[in-house]
């Protein structure tokens, strides 16, 4: 017992239907402390931390809070015992004013004086150096005010354990920097703080402690002061993968697309791309890097005809040198135009497949409208289904399964192999190997090199820096909507790279 | 002149129905269930406390008007409660479509309405004629003094308590809605449950509360019907549409409980404006029947045009609820 | 110390189509235990007694048996009207108007252009018109939930009742005899517009016509392109864009498909049934079929089934009531518990029970 603990995890287990999403997990966290749970994305860190929580309940295993065992069955039961979470997609009620959304819930006088709660909300806010206005309504804020809403919420409720889950996912560094200056004033002032993160960086500058997760299992804690990113990283994926991905040199790249001043505003206005230039050459992988949010998905639906350009062209130029513009046209009309362009959304089931239907009619899925007749063929998209399934090893009971109960990286393979099989000129895929086990990713950047062998012009979004630079040619680096550079691939650094992902003005090939 | 204030006096009586109606709905969708058996419930209310006040007065050679009432109300609220409890077993513990089980339960309410309403002589040993006369004159009785005042008693004191309990009704569900920890609770599950859940509020509690209080104040829509409109008998289908009103008066009002008080005298003033037009044929005067309908029609268009998000149904309507479903 | 939640709910990831059989009969089997129950506070009769008279009302005798087919294919035609729309999980609960409008332009061509046609051509004509008058009362709502938006279950419920004036508008000039509020049945002595019989049978059309929906919508949803993009844009609409779907012209054709079957199904009830018009012609079928419908899930065989089923309980609730003095509207309460058993059944299919280990 010696050690005075905030929270104590023991043997901690979790399973979802057949998937063992936490493995006899064992974790401490000692008061007045920053623990970083460190983990690739699917190693179990967000299942652990709803449990803690109350958000699941642990099949297996106890839960202490200062050194007695608790039974948290509802967040609810988590607020009694002083803890707090931030989400990563935040739990707040958009109608709601931001101190509407910091009391719900809370126990009280059944009549509410708002202007009285607003005022013991304020002296918080003053205390932190928070920055928000408690009277607005929360569906008028950005997301790093939607962040603060969040922390000052759990503040309010006297939390003690704050657990906050990939908080500077979605921050520019300078809200990230401030995020860390408020989080290390709650722990000098007492409180413990858990923090969930795959930023290595991150893990070294803030915490004190760190504790390593890996496919659901507990690896190891370690004092930060005594780790450096690569005893970290190595912890963290384990024995030492050699990445070991393939590069090609290009061979006779041709010019393929010509993207030139393209911009695209969402529903509220805002730009999300803003004056893009960029070109994408046959036989060659451009990489896209940037914060998340930064325009990605943006900028490859606008490609797709999936997303309207405000202005701007995107030039396609076909073996023959004749050119289109795609930038005013939707999906369908890129089709009809006999442009193949294929595309691995990021939302995989939600975007790229349907969840319900099988492997077969998910093969239809872009091509179903091929063929005469008002009815379906669907001895073309079988068949294509067992080569793939045969092919990329995808491990279903049979073809005829819903794709939904297949594992994330088999849905992926899916969803790969169906648009490579329709030989496309532009290949454009987004965080194609995110949640994926590692052989499976290893299969997927094969995929890619293939199709960059047969003079396919390949657009990829990847987080990983690492794969980013062992994969691409080049890589672009978007920034709030904008190129802030495009870097080759063989000679960048991630350093580099870093600095260019926050650096807001445009930029061009360096 | 007197025409006219018949005439308010008449929208009046017709939007009260509707108001029980729809601020029971107006609970009921706050807490993201769209109940579509209202329109049965109401029925149901109906029935139960006419035969509550109907069984007291039969066993009771001096009936006490004030018990009669009680009986009658508490009959009323219970029995349309018990049909949200119904709705919310199976939609919240059973996690059963909304749409489907609101409209079983409206097949059922209005069967049950009916069917009592039809056989309650029989039942009671043929008595022939159903009356609550002590009762009945209770719930018509009008404020005394204050409703002889020519045009103003007329217009604001010359209805039965069961309609200034009503707006007292709407008043309270504002406050509640609006104003107190509970309502704001309310108002999360019906627009984010998950959010109101990580936030450490019993969703299914509150949703099974404000179903059945919700189902219950409906419930006493139906028995204003029967009690004061119809002055304490039966027909078969004599409430009509208007549970349907009910519902679309929730939309009319934009989910606000004092928007809804206007919204009903509104709808009732429609609904019976017909009668009121000199020189209307037969056929126009059904085409003016249908006005309330087109108006929330236009309405329900018209806050979808403008996406303001203050005026948009809860985000959650209609929408299940599992916390362990990711 | 709180209690460990002491039974643990999962989804079923397969269940076969034997169990789900099981777990409907078993419900079915145990509203009729509640049913009896209540039958037998009611009137005090023996239970069985009264589930005879049940198979007698429905099936007694050959007429009895035309009855509840007819009334069956009635509810099946709506619910395969339903079908597409629900399988986009665009909540259509408008089939009440959509059968009355289509009812009422079916009427106004009996009406209108009962003596100016031969009777094949007007029977065509009916065909035509209530199906164009049940496919403008679908879109209506379609076309605006595709391009703004907006909410389609609150917006098919109110058009029922503008459909409903509207019919009690036309049954002002129809009105037969003159007075009376009522059409009366229309073309009684030419029977210009009725569907003949087929077969031998009255009915015959009525089952030849619903059963041939039957087979092509089971057609048209698994194995049409159409019903292809039915099942994308229901499944998401981000996908559907993705597929290169036009979900807004997707959500508009299969609105106007049906509504266009509703209105057939005013048609069917007109000609082929009732010969006349009221506010009474769809009678909450509309809404009945939406649960056959979904109790179904989108199997139109399924869906023959299970209208069988409730019509058949209708019908023997309507002669328990006669037979034992009891109001007609006990058939109601009984179909709504039958029903509250079979919608709370889908639970049990779709949700697995267990104890909480510890």
């Amino acid at each position: 017992m010696g050690e005075n603990y905030a929270l104590e995890l023991k043997q901690i287990t979790k399973r979802f239907g057949s998937v063992l999403a936490n493995d006899h997990v064992d974790l401490t966290l000692k008061k007045s402390e920053i623990l970083a749970i460190l983990g690739e994305n699917g190693s179990g860190k967000t299942t652990l931390m709803n449990m803690i929580y109350g958000i699941y309940y642990p099949d297996e295993g106890h839960i202490l809070v200062d050194g007695k065992e608790v039974s948290i069955r509802s967040p609810k039961d988590s607020h009694h015992l002083g803890i707090g979470m931030v989400h990563q997609h935040f739990k707040l009620v958009d109608v709601l004013t931001a101190a509407e959304n910091i009391i719900l819930g809370l126990p009280g006088k059944t009549m509410l004086n708002m202007k009285k709660v607003t005022a013991e909300i304020q002296a918080l806010v003053n205390k932190y150096g928070f920055d928000i206005d408690l009277s607005q309504k929360i569906y008028e804020m950005s997301v790093s005010q939607k962040q603060t809403v969040e922390i000052v919420k759990m503040l309010y409720r006297g939390a003690r354990i704050l657990i906050l889950d990939e908080p500077t996912a979605v921050l520019t560094p300078q809200e990230a920097d401030r995020l860390f200056d408020i989080l290390r004033n709650m722990r000098d002032d007492g409180c413990s703080i858990i923090i969930i993160t795959h930023k290595l960086q991150e893990v070294l500058a803030l915490s004190d402690r760190v504790a390593i997760l890996r496919k659901g299992r507990y690896i190891d804690t370690v004092e930060t002061a005594k780790a450096n990113v690569q005893s970290l990283s190595e912890m963290m994926v384990g024995a030492k993968v050699d990445l070991d991905i393939d590069r090609p040199e290009p061979v006779s790249p041709q010019k393929r697309l010509e993207i030139k001043g393209l911009t695209c505003r969402d529903k509220e206005g805002i730009k999300t791309l803003d004056d893009v230039d960029l070109v994408v050459n046959s036989g060659e992988i451009l990489g896209i890097a940037g914060i998340s949010g930064s325009g990605q998905k943006e900028l490859l639906e606008a490609v797709a005809g999936l997303q309207a350009a405000e202005s701007g062209t995107i030039l396609f130029t076909d073996a023959d040198g004749n050119q289109k513009d795609l930038a005013k046209m939707d999906s369908v009309e890129i089709q009809e135009l006999g442009v193949s362009l294929a595309f691995v959304p990021e939302d995989r089931i939600g975007m790229g497949l349907v969840g319900d239907m099988d492997m077969t009619d998910n093969m239809m899925l872009r091509s179903y409208h091929n063929g005469k007749g008002g009815l379906l063929d669907r001895r073309g998209p079988r068949q294509l289904a067992t080569t793939i399934k045969d092919q990329l090893e995808i491990m279903t009971p049979s073809i005829s399964s819903p794709v939904r109960q297949m594992s994330g990286g088999n849905v992926q393979k899916v969803l790969v192999g169906r648009e490579i099989a329709q030989n496309p000129k532009i290949l454009m895929v987004a965080y194609p190997t995110r949640g994926i086990d590692i052989n499976s990713s290893h299969t997927i950047y094969k995929l890619l090199n293939e199709q960059k062998k047969h003079g396919v012009a390949v657009i990829c979004v990847i987080e990983d820096l690492d794969v980013l630079l062992a994969l691409c040619d080049r890589i672009a680096v978007l920034c709030g909507g904008k190129i802030s550079g495009v870097v080759n691939g063989r000679s960048a650094t991630k350093e580099g790279i870093g600095l260019l992902m926050t650096k807001h003005e445009k930029g061009g090939e360096q | 002149m007197s025409v006219l204030i018949i005439f308010i006096q008449k929208a009046i009586v017709q939007g009260i129905c509707i108001l029980y109606g729809a601020l029971g709905e107006i609970m009921t969708e706050k807490s993201g269930n769209l109940n579509l058996g209202i329109p049965g419930i109401m029925y149901m209310g109906g029935i139960s406390g006419l035969m509550g006040a109907f069984f007291y007065e039969k066993d009771n050679p001096n009936p006490n008007a004030l018990v009669g009432v009680l009986i009658s109300l508490l009959c009323a609220f219970t029995v349309a409660a018990l049909g949200g409890l119904i709705y919310s077993v199976l939609t919240i513990t059973l996690r059963v479509n909304q749409n489907v089980t609101g409209l079983a339960l409206t097949i059922f309410g209005t069967g049950f309405g009916n069917f009592f309403g039809g056989s309650i002589s029989k039942l009671a040993g043929g008595v022939g004629q159903i009356s609550v006369k002590v009762t009945g004159s209770a719930y018509t009785a009008k404020i005394p003094g204050l409703s002889k005042i020519p045009v103003l008693g007329d217009l604001l004191f010359s209805y039965g308590f069961m309609t200034y309990l009503c707006i007292i009704v709407a008043v309270l569900l504002s406050v509640f809605l609006f104003k107190t920890r509970y309502g704001l609770n309310l108002r999360a599950i019906g627009e984010n449950p998950g959010t109101a859940d990580a936030a450490g509020i019993n969703v299914t509690k509150y949703k099974y509360l404000s179903t059945c209080i919700g189902a219950g104040l409906a419930g006493l829509g139906g028995l204003y019907f029967v009690m004061e409109y119809s002055g304490g008998t039966w027909t078969d289908n004599g409430f009509g549409d208007r549970g349907w009103l009910a519902v679309a008066l929730v939309i009319f009002a934009l989910w606000k409980p004092l928007n809804a008080i206007w919204g009903a005298f509104l709808f009732g003033a429609l609904y019976i404006l017909y009668l009121y037009i000199p020189g209307l044929g037969r056929s126009m005067q059904e085409v003016f029947k249908a006005l309330p309908y087109v108006v929330t029609i236009i309405v329900l268009v018209f806050t979808s045009f403008r996406k303001k998000k203050e005026h948009q149904p809860p985000a959650g309507l209609g929408l299940p609820y599992f916390r362990e479903e990711r | 110390m709180k209690k460990e939640p002491f039974l643990k709910m999962s989804r079923r990831e397969k269940i076969s189509w034997q169990k789900r059989l099981m777990i409907r009969i078993a419900a079915l089997l145990l509203s009729l235990l509640v049913c009896a129950g209540v039958i037998f506070l009611l009137v005090r009769m023996n239970p069985f007694d009264v589930y005879k008279a049940i198979w007698d009302g429905a099936l007694g005798s050959e007429r009895r048996i035309w009855i509840t087919i007819r009334d069956t294919m009635i509810l099946l035609c709506i619910a395969i009207g339903l079908a597409p729309a629900f399988k986009m999980r665009f909540w259509n609960i408008g089939a009440e108007g959509q059968i009355l409008v289509g009812g009422a332009c079916a009427a106004a061509a009996m009406i209108y252009a009962g003596d100016k046609m031969p009777p094949v051509l007007l029977l065509v004509v009916m065909f035509v018109c209530s199906a164009l008058g049940g496919m403008v009362w679908g879109m209506i709502p379609a076309v605006f939930k595709a391009y703004w938006n907006t909410n389609e279950t609150l917006f098919t419920l109110m058009l029922n009742y503008v459909a409903m004036q509207i019919v009690t508008f036309c049954i002002v000039f129809w009105e037969n005899p003159k007075g009376s509020n009522t059409v009366g049945i229309i073309n009684q002595s030419t029977q210009a517009g009725w569907l003949p019989e087929l077969f031998g049978q009255k009915y015959g059309w009525n089952v030849l016509i619903v059963l041939v929906f039957t087979v092509v919508m089971f057609i048209y949803l698994k194995y049409s392109k159409h019903g292809y993009e039915i099942s994308v844009v229901g499944e998401s609409e981000n996908t559907a864009r993705y597929a290169g779907i036009r979900v807004r012209k997707v959500i508009i054709r299969t609105m106007a498909i049906s509504g266009a079957i509703c209105g057939i199904a005013g048609f069917v009830i007109v000609s082929g049934a009732s010969h006349t018009i009221s506010t009474a012609t769809a009678d909450g079928r509309g809404f009945t079929a939406i649960i056959v419908a979904w109790l179904s899930k989108f199997n139109t065989f399924i869906m023959l089934a299970v209208s069988f089923g409730i019509v058949f309980m209708q019908q023997g609730a309507v002669q328990i009531a006669t037979q034992y003095g009891l109001n007609e509207n006990a058939s109601d309460v009984i179909l709504g518990i039958i029903l509250f058993f079979l919608i709370g059944a889908e639970f049990f299919i779709n949700y697995k029970v267990e104890r909480a280990k510890k």
